[in-house]
């Protein structure tokens, strides 16, 4: 059983040379002929397919269309080419708390941010005091979100987030916040979405985080995918020195 | 279609959440608050009373009530459609994280103007129990000409809302055309005053129709007469589909541009 299905995926950023930012200066500039792109591809040809119950890592340096990659998926980005199939429902944690308003209180924003993501306000009436209780925050539930630490805020979203009963589960390096024990929770959360069958797509840079959790590791670089298979033989070409460039060679 | 529209159902909770922000945020910070919103026509129903009947001695009966009417529509429509030009801007961090279906922002824009407009009839059932103005039983069809005029504007404010993320200035140059627009729909003169060769400005543009068909039964007590529900409901029905098709075409490149 499929989850996820990318085939040939390309993001193409069209960046002006000239910044275009106005109708008056397009109509100008294409006028006289002069409109100009330079284009970055954040993700090139990208063909995966991802199966039920899985947990993939997704590794790469920084500006490797990690970030895109979980994108696409999550449909915040609808690629430039080629097609992504998602089979089953998505939970996206892609920045924790991206929904909260700070001048409403963290009750008021669990509920802004379960609407966010498509909850009705009775699915969330439902859930609100395990939310609560797993971000550990009964004791300043209404007071606005402003005064929370970032590592509040971070329990707060991830906690919104994660109460659902996911097939598709999309995390993009959320773990670095919180202290060592909620961390440990968020582990424990993961864990548990793994037992139930839940495809897990972890961007991390953290490749201990990586190996611990995924079975298979995807390595993007320069928006290409470099290499996709088990997750340990990955992780040490990626390490290993000699694989520095290992794209240039291929194309 | 169908797709899309089940989404935004999936989404009402959100939609409620972005309407009742909306209302929340623009009172908020004024001490009279709500009051502003029924104050605020009246003011201006003041000073163009005075400057239209009583300086330039425009002959309309009842002319507070005949401005009020037209003004009322006109405010809502270019409201809605002016804050439209904004919502994809404004909710750009947000935009730029989670998926939602965009039209979901357009939709909140429309409605949160259509109960910023229901608020604003509160004045107007004063200003016409004060002058003695009677009530017809036609007030029954305002719901359609509400529902008309909404449509309109929300298929405006689809076609605007896309293209003000790729091209910044449309919002501004909006503004300005909302001016002539504006002098060019009969909210503070009678249509008859516009001499017979540019009636054609006049009676092609939409808004005029939509004016007519809400002030029909407040102001004449009669319904719309049907050349004007024709138009109106044809302009309606044209605005959506043009709106909801760019719109189709449009918003999945916003998330590029914001």
């Amino acid at each position: 059983m499929l989850a996820l299905e990318l085939s040939d995926v390309t993001v193409r950023f069209r960046l002006p040379r000239d910044r275009v930012r106005t109708l008056k200066e397009f109509a100008i500039n294409w006028l006289r002929g002069r409109i100009r792109f330079d284009e970055l591809e954040a993700l090139a040809q990208v063909s995966c397919a991802i199966h039920r119950g899985e947990s993939v890592g997704v590794i790469g340096r920084n500006g490797a269309g990690k970030s895109t990659f979980l994108k696409v998926i999550a449909r915040v980005l609808r690629p430039t080419t080629g097609t992504v199939r998602v089979h089953g429902t998505l939970a996206p944690l892609l920045e924790l708390g991206a929904g909260f308003d700070p001048e409403l209180s963290g009750r008021e924003n669990i509920f802004l941010n379960g609407a966010i993501l498509g909850r009705s306000r009775r699915d969330m009436e439902r859930r609100f005091a395990r939310i609560v209780e797993f971000a550990e925050l009964e004791a300043f539930i209404d007071a606005p979100v402003r005064t929370y630490s970032s590592g509040m805020v971070a329990r707060l979203g991830f906690a919104v987030a994660t109460d659902v009963e996911p097939d598709i589960l999309l995390v993009d390096e959320v773990l670095a916040v919180g202290d060592l024990a909620f961390q440990e929770r968020c582990l424990e959360r993961f864990h548990g979405f793994r037992a139930c069958g839940t495809t897990l797509v972890l961007v991390s840079h953290s490749l201990d985080l990586v190996r611990q959790l995924c079975t298979r590791v995807l390595w993007l670089d320069g928006g290409r995918l470099v290499a996709d298979g088990p997750a340990a033989e990955v992780i040490s070409r990626y390490r290993s020195p000699s694989a520095e460039e290992p794209v240039q060679a291929a194309s | 279609m169908g797709t899309a529209i089940r989404e935004i159902i999936q989404y009402r909770s959100l939609l409620r959440n972005l309407v009742a922000r909306d209302v929340k945020i623009r009172y908020r910070r004024s001490a009279l608050g709500v009051a502003w919103t029924m104050l605020n026509p009246l003011l201006m129903m003041m000073v163009f009373t005075l400057v239209f009947a009583h300086f330039l001695r425009f002959s309309i009966a009842h002319f507070p009530i005949y401005f009020l009417c037209g003004f009322l529509l006109w405010n809502f429509f270019a409201q809605a459609t002016s804050w439209s030009t904004a919502c994809f801007v404004g909710y750009a961090p947000l935009l730029r994280k989670i998926y939602l279906p965009k039209a979901v922002l357009v939709l909140a824009t429309v409605l949160s103007g259509l109960i910023n407009l229901a608020l604003s009839l509160v004045p107007l059932a004063l200003l016409m129990l004060v002058e003695g103005h009677s009530f017809s039983i036609h007030l029954m069809f305002l719901p359609v000409a509400l529902l008309l005029a909404a449509a309109f504007a929300l298929g405006v404010s689809l076609l605007l809302a896309p293209l003000c993320v790729l091209f910044a200035d449309i919002a501004q140059i909006y503004q300005v055309v909302l001016v002539a627009w504006m002098y060019l729909t009969p909210i503070f003169y009678p249509l008859e005053i516009v001499p017979p060769e540019y009636r054609v400005l006049v009676t092609a543009n939409p808004m005029t129709h939509f004016v007519e068909t809400f002030r029909a039964p407040i102001y004449s007590g009669t319904l719309p007469d049907t050349g004007t529900l024709l138009a109106a409901a044809t302009a309606a029905a044209t605005a959506l589909v043009v709106g909801w098709v760019t719109f189709q075409h449009y918003s999945d490149r916003v998330a590029y541009h914001i």
